[in-house]
């Protein structure tokens, strides 16, 4: 049985045609084709899937496609601010290659926008306990962890 | 994913009646963070899923100083365990909450579904029993509210009929004097299932202990009581060598079995040690 299901997309208003079990990750991957968003372990434990759904953040995987009707999504698509600019964590990352394979990093960059949109000035147990559910298979956290650290400054330091 | 129809419930009544009428292999379906993984893992033959997040009345939460808190089914774990009243009042519920899967779990995962999964080691049940929870169930001829600790009957089974739904939860208030704890043993920190959890909720009266209740998870069929560990504390001051012997007592009292997480033997071991940390911990915070 299919839907047409009607969601706002990072900004824009969308309409995805999906079969009622597929789930919002294969609806954003394969009806979209907004790949950015990446299939880990399709079973809620790596957070490779992370989008952000009217301010949370939740594993697209675990939700299915219908649930997202009339909702707010926001992908790794929606993360720059504007053509050719970076968001302050994207360019963080990149500078401190806190990316070795990138397939966690999509992930972890949503994590890390909703961990410093709620809080500007995380200590470090707040980003650890913020990015618990991500997992890193080439464990490059030293560097990941740096990076949002540095891009919570810079953020800081811009706004003042 | 393995196919399966969607069907969206407006009433209790509806979402009752299609869990009946669909016939076998027709589920609820809340947060679905365990369902969508069985479904996908082939644990579990699902032809139907009863999607009720779109009933109103599920999603409140409700305290008063008389009869304590409650929730409603649709409330996640994420908006409970970051409410300034859940940190302040019931410490121990919020310490599981915040420890089971992950933040992006926790935001669609319900504190209802992890109840009604009814696993042994779920996060949520054992300080909920031990605060002296009540469960609230819808059926189309009555309602009726049973205490958590007779819910389960079973890993996975509960007292809960065909077409039965639960619609929320009370958590009594915590009297003066109260102390509670809740402390998971676990491999790691985060994204982990206890091995052992232990929860223990006390009232002191002049520095004796007037009531306690001590709820061991992961280490038995269901979460379950330590009825004569808690005997053996009432109307006591709480002093190391009761404290020691009600934790070997509590060991005697589960019943653990092994599997890939630990051997019965840590398990119980774990209890022993674990259930004299919580009780101290309780007493330290009802000073």
């Amino acid at each position: 049985m299919k839907r047409i299901v009607e969601l706002t997309i990072n900004g824009e208003p969308r309409d995805m045609t999906v079969e009622t079990c597929c789930s919002l990750l294969d609806a954003l991957r394969d009806d979209v084709g907004l790949t950015g968003t990446k299939k880990g372990c399709d079973v809620g434990d790596c957070g490779a899937c992370t989008v952000i759904v009217d301010g949370q953040p939740v594993n697209a995987c675990l939700m299915l496609a219908v649930e997202a009707e009339g909702r707010t999504v926001e992908t790794i698509e929606g993360l720059q601010p504007g053509v050719d600019v970076l968001h302050p964590l994207q360019d963080a990352f990149m500078r401190h290659g806190a990316s070795q394979c990138g397939f966690c990093t999509p992930g972890i960059l949503m994590m890390a926008k909703k961990l410093l949109d709620d809080n500007p000035r995380p200590t470090d147990e707040d980003i650890r306990f913020g990015l618990s559910g991500n997992i890193c298979r080439c464990t490059g956290y030293t560097k990941i962890f740096d990076a949002i650290k540095s891009a919570a400054l810079e953020m800081e330091a811009a706004r003042s | 994913m393995r196919r399966f129809d969607y069907h969206r419930a407006d009433t209790l009544e509806q979402a009752s009646r299609l869990l009946t009428d669909l016939g076998d292999d027709t589920f609820l379906f809340n947060g679905g963070t365990d369902l969508l993984v069985e479904i996908r893992e082939r644990l579990r033959r699902v032809r139907n899923v009863v999607d009720i997040k779109g009933i109103p009345g599920l999603s409140d939460i409700i305290y008063d100083e008389t009869r304590g808190l409650t929730f409603g089914a649709l409330v996640t774990v994420g908006r409970l365990e970051r409410l300034a009243l859940v940190r302040e009042r019931y410490p121990n519920l919020r310490d599981a909450l915040a420890s089971l899967g992950s933040i992006q779990v926790r935001n669609r995962a319900t504190v209802v579904g992890n109840v009604c999964r009814a696993s042994p080691s779920a996060d949520t049940i054992p300080p909920l029993i031990a605060d002296g929870a009540f469960i609230h169930i819808y059926s189309r001829t009555n309602m009726r509210v049973v205490p958590l600790a007779e819910f389960f009957t079973g890993p996975g089974k509960t007292v809960l009929a065909k077409g039965e739904i639960v619609t929320g939860i009370t958590v009594p208030p915590a009297g003066d004097n109260s102390g509670k704890a809740y402390i998971k043993h676990g491999r790691r920190k985060a994204m982990e299932l206890s091995t052992v959890g232990v929860a223990v909720s006390l009232s002191m009266d002049d520095g004796v202990c007037s009531d306690i209740r001590i709820a061991l998870g992961a280490v038995g069929a269901t979460v379950l009581r330590a009825p004569a560990a808690e005997a053996m504390l009432r109307g006591t001051r709480l002093d190391a060598a009761t404290v020691k012997s009600a934790a070997d007592k509590a060991m005697e009292e589960c019943t653990p079995i092994s599997n890939v997480r630990a051997s019965a033997d840590y398990r119980r071991d774990m209890v022993g040690v674990l259930t004299g940390r919580a009780i101290n911990q309780a007493l330290e915070a009802s000073a």
